[in-house]
């Protein structure tokens, strides 16, 4: 600028190019996302429907299992019937039916509940819905013991909401599913047809029964290429089967103002999200902000229609490590709670009264709002006990373990998490890009969010300085004002300085609304270090740590596989040194790490379904959080320049009365 | 070289000052040349008065021959008892050159577009600086040419016509000991004339009103200077965001994207809105307040040279009374003290009515100003109601 050849700057170069540039961009960005829209759904229903398809040949293959699930499915379609009565429109009711009926059967085949619990979840609620059915039926939870798992026998003995059939059943979830995995395996090994059995039935699933899986499958295929119903393929099942029943609400006494969700398919268990109110106990540094937990809801599964609790933050975080215990490892994305600020929970304990502890004590009352909006949004997740206790029980026992996420902070524990994943990703040669490229889309998501975050914080910052000087602006046209010898102008500028006096309110609100709405839904996002919007956000941790178990299903398939690589060449030695007797104990070794590998191997194409599934739920839901907070936030902007606009209004006839 | 049209100098005349237009000597700086440090002003003169020997003529200044011709005004006894009209102050482009310069530095922080859009807003800031400086010189002149006693004035017409460097003419005791030496005695006369009783109720009101008056719209002019910048930076967070957004939209594969893209958008509007809410209040706000911070100075000036006068007067009473005792150069003493009184009359006298027009001109820019202003800010308001609707809209259909 300073050089003469820098004398003029050019007259906004080409913006105009740009525009047009960028328009251009957009439409071939369309188009693309349309086909990677269509691809991944395709993907999608790949997975669904060879779920599905597994339960027919199962019913076939498996004498021993069928009857029972005819069992089930008989309770079911009893429930159903009675669900029908309370309104459920008959054929809807009668397709569920036949997908519930595949719930149980996934289940027997998965061997795990974790997986199959979006499906099952309607069964939960079924059950829970017809309290003298799930008795009727208690007789064959044992049964359903026998295969697995531990929530057939919650599911059962929820309805009772007996205390102590919590603990023992707690303690089971305690345990990591590989063992789950492993007995029941192992027991099927030993069985005549050890190894081709798993084998069988994917194989059968594919081939054998195609006129079954059509005949069940249908409506989930056809709800799976749509984009509406999409989102909720699971979630329509538990609407159709819930929602007539299942408001659940939760209801907001501090912020009314907080968007009921009732556009989403979902909100038909929750209509109202509602805020912890606060409520301070105070003990010296032992004090600690006490949160009001309230819950509205029809659910049957729970005692009251409405109640209150009160939690305190490490309860939160309690909830978080035991929901991800239990749910990580099969792929879920649990949403995690804020991390904890030994800094901003100081000063509140110190009792400083200035606004950045109050804005602390805001930001994080309406993070923890979000977050248990979250698990509740989960169909998976509502099911979980332990969310039923921490919403309903009085006094829950005080959680330790969360102890160790104090101090240094979640976000850096999730970024150390980052990087061991990403280590691991190099390890593990991906085969199936889908993954990859979402592993890379979110962590270039992840950086640019945290990019976003830092400049909302500073938009806030600014906007916090514009206030104030626009208040002293303010202060010194009123002084100025009153310096004036001519009456009219005198009083113009006094009434200059209220518009201004009102016009800093108008920017203190707004840099609340920056931070509330914008900078935390930004802040929310990071946190699930997945994306924008609230969902993705909370996916964003999430989302690495299910790519994680993932990957983790993985590498345990392939040390299952190079074992048993490693007892063949056993074999192989055996059999060269002519060793008949220890030849028999190698070959028993191999049946069992055949088997295993096979199980793990199912595993992990059970935790990739499921991780996907996930991934997409989140990916819709963020789209719509995502446009709905952001509308919430551009009408708050809309209403300030309204604001704005009446203000200067005002004023404009005092200016023309100056004479 | 930036040449400025006539469009866009009428709509950045921000200080309005109430200039009768006599058609008899018009001036205006069409072009204005920015080297280095020093920028070259083209002044156009039009006239018809036969004092001047062309009817149309530009001769080439710069900042400081505006200085120069400033300062001579003021020395010249004549014109005390006048209001000067402020100098121009100094072009100053440090402040966007600082900024250019931390841009440059960022860079690799920065996506291109970002960087693109950043540099095109300092360019447009540099711009608007440029211009205000050409602006403030230009109106500097035509107040001297709209005020019947100043636009007569020798050293004027020579600083109008006089076609070669006036830099020659430059090196006058003033310049040579600078404004500190120049500051130091007059605030040290003023201390001294403090003391000195005011027999005039007009200029002893005038007095108080005018510090108080200075004191409050040196403070206004600092915090509505604060409030201006403040708006420019969150214009300038908007560019940063609306970037971010619009990468966020390129790596979403989901259907936010489009969302992304459309907030990025409203966002890049949204900056030009907030910029232009920014320099509008600059130019009519905090210029406004700018100028008439310098012009009440100009006023003060003016009291202080009459209440030197008044000084002189009253020493010279003493000086006479003193003669009287002594017998010695009585009629010496008398013309003295009768110059004196003459000269502190006539200054009161102008004074008195300098003060009252300015009074007038002052009401009459803050109502013009204030009236654009408000209506500059319901139109930008309204803009933005625009977006934002429009936008919520899109993402409701959506």
């Amino acid at each position: 600028m300073a050089t003469s050849s820098e004398r003029s700057p050019p007259p906004f170069p080409d913006s105009e190019d740009q525009d047009v540039l960028d328009a251009e961009e957009v439409r071939g960005r369309d188009s693309d996302e349309d086909e990677d829209l269509f691809g991944m759904t395709e993907m999608d229903t790949t997975p669904t429907s060879d779920v599905s398809m597994k339960p027919p040949s199962d019913i076939m293959n498996d004498p021993l299992i069928e009857p029972m699930i005819k069992a089930d499915v008989t309770v079911e379609a009893t429930i159903d019937r009675s669900e029908v009565t309370a309104g459920v429109i008959d054929p809807l009711s009668q397709q569920e039916a036949k997908q519930t009926s595949t719930a149980p059967v996934i289940d027997l085949s998965g061997d795990s509940q974790p997986v199959t619990s979006k499906i099952a979840d309607p069964l939960v609620a079924l059950f829970s819905d017809a309290p003298p059915a799930a008795e009727a039926k208690k007789p064959s939870s044992a049964n359903v013991d026998l295969f697995d798992d531990e929530e057939g026998s919650d599911i059962f003995a929820e309805p009772l909401q007996t205390k102590p059939a919590k603990q023992p059943q707690k303690s089971l979830f305690g345990e990591p599913d590989e063992d789950v995995f492993g007995e029941p395996l192992g027991a099927i090994s030993k069985k005549p047809v050890p190894k081709d059995k798993p084998a069988d039935i994917f194989s059968q699933a594919a081939a054998s029964t195609p006129s079954v899986t059509s005949t069940v499958n249908p409506k989930t295929n056809g709800v799976h290429s749509e984009e509406d119903g999409d989102i909720f393929a699971e979630a329509t099942v538990e609407l159709s089967l819930d929602s007539p029943r299942n408001e659940r609400k939760k209801e907001a006494t501090a912020k009314p103002s907080a968007p009921a969700p009732t556009s989403l398919p979902a909100a038909a268990s929750l209509a109202k999200p509602q805020p912890p109110a606060l409520e301070e106990v105070r003990d010296g540094m032992n004090a600690y902000m006490a949160y009001k937990v309230s819950t509205q809801t029809t659910l049957p599964m729970f005692r009251n229609k409405t109640f209150t609790v009160r939690r305190r933050f490490s309860d939160f975080l309690g909830l978080y490590e035991k929901l991800s215990e239990k749910h990580g490892p099969n792929g879920f994305i649990v949403p995690p709670p804020p991390e904890k600020s030994l800094l901003g929970m100081t000063k509140v304990k110190v009792g400083k009264e200035d606004s950045s502890s109050t804005d602390f004590v805001e930001r994080r009352r309406g993070a923890l709002e979000r977050y248990l909006q979250r698990v509740v949004n989960h169909p998976s997740l509502l099911q979980d006990p332990d969310v039923r206790e921490f919403l309903e029980r009085e006094e829950l026992p005080r959680a330790v373990s969360t102890q160790a996420l104090s101090g240094a902070g979640f976000l850096k524990m999730i970024n150390k998490a980052t990087d061991a994943v990403s280590k691991m990703t190099i390890k593990m040669n991906e085969s199936d890009v889908w993954f990859e490229e979402k592993l890379q889309e979110v962590e270039s998501a992840d950086q640019q969010f945290r990019k976003l975050h830092a400049l909302v914080e500073s938009l806030v910052v600014h906007r916090k300085e514009l206030s104030l000087n626009t208040a002293s602006f303010a202060k010194s046209a009123a002084m100025l004002g009153s310096a004036e010898d001519n009456t009219a102008l005198s009083r113009a500028l006094s009434q200059l300085a209220e518009v201004e006096d009102k016009m800093e309110q108008l920017h203190q609100e707004q840099a609340a609304s920056d931070t509330f709405t914008f900078a935390e839904m930004i802040a929310d996002y990071i946190r699930l270090l997945v994306g924008f919007f609230p969902h993705r956000k909370c996916e964003f941790c999430d989302l690495q740590g299910s790519f994680d178990h993932r990957m983790k299903a993985w590498q345990r398939w392939q040390d299952a596989q190079s074992m048993l690589q490693k007892k063949r060449e056993t074999e192989a030695k055996l059999l060269w040194a002519n060793k008949p007797d220890k030849l028999q104990l190698a070959k028993e070794e191999i049946a069992e790490w055949e088997a295993k590998v096979t199980q793990y191997e199912r595993d992990f194409e059970r935790v990739s379904a499921t991780v996907r599934k996930e991934v997409i739920r989140f990916e819709r839901e963020k789209t719509k959080n995502c446009k709905r907070q952001v509308i919430t936030y551009l009408e708050c902007l809309l209403q300030s320049q309204q604001q704005l606009i009446k203000y200067w209004e005002a004023f404009l006839p005092e200016a023309k009365a100056i004479a | 070289m930036t040449s400025i049209d006539e469009n866009s100098k009428e709509k950045l005349r921000s200080v309005s000052v109430d200039l009768n237009h006599d058609a008899s000597l018009l001036i205006d700086i069409p072009d204005a040349l920015c080297e280095r440090d020093k920028v070259k002003f083209t002044v156009h003169t039009k006239t018809t008065l036969s004092s001047f020997q062309k009817p149309d003529f530009s001769v080439p200044r710069q900042h400081e021959d505006f200085i120069w011709l400033h300062d001579t005004l003021v020395e010249t006894e004549d014109y005390a008892g006048l209001i000067i009209p402020p100098a121009p102050p100094k072009p100053d482009f440090d402040s966007p050159r600082d900024k250019m310069h931390k841009l440059g530095e960022g860079e690799a922080t920065m996506t291109k577009e970002e960087y693109t859009k950043m540099k095109q807003e300092l360019e447009a800031e540099y711009l608007a600086v440029f211009k205000k400086t050409v602006q403030v010189h230009e109106v500097f002149l035509q107040r001297l040419s709209s005020h019947p006693v100043l636009s007569k004035d020798r050293n004027f017409q020579i600083f109008l016509e006089y076609d070669q460097d006036l830099s020659v003419r430059r090196k006058n005791a003033k310049e040579m000991f600078g404004g500190f030496f120049k500051n130091m005695v007059k605030s040290a006369d003023e201390v001294l004339i403090s003391g000195v009783k005011e027999v005039d109720d007009f200029f002893e009101q005038e007095k108080t009103f005018l510090l108080d008056y200075y004191s409050k719209i040196k403070d206004s002019t600092a915090k509505a200077e604060k409030m201006t910048r403040a708006h420019k930076n969150i214009a300038d967070d908007y560019i940063h965001i609306s970037a971010t957004l619009n990468s966020l939209a390129a790596d979403d594969m989901t259907a936010n994207k489009k969302n992304l893209e459309k907030l990025s958008d409203l966002f890049e509007k949204f900056r030009k809105v907030e910029g232009r809410v920014a320099s509008d209040q600059d130019l009519k706000l905090t210029e406004l307040l700018r100028y008439y911070m310098r012009d009440i100075q100009a006023a003060k000036d003016l009291l202080y040279r009459r209440a030197r006068a008044l000084a002189d007067y009253e020493n010279s009473n003493k000086a006479l009374d003193k003669a009287r005792l002594k017998s010695k150069d009585i009629p010496q003493a008398e013309e003295h003290q009768r110059q004196c009184l003459q000269k502190f009359d006539k200054l009161s006298e102008s004074g008195k009515k300098e003060l009252t027009s300015f009074k007038g001109r002052r009401v009459v820019a803050f109502r013009k100003n204030f009236i654009e202003m408000a209506e500059l800010e319901i139109k930008h308001a309204k803009n933005s109601v625009a977006l934002l609707q429009g936008c919520i809209e899109l993402l409701k259909s959506n």
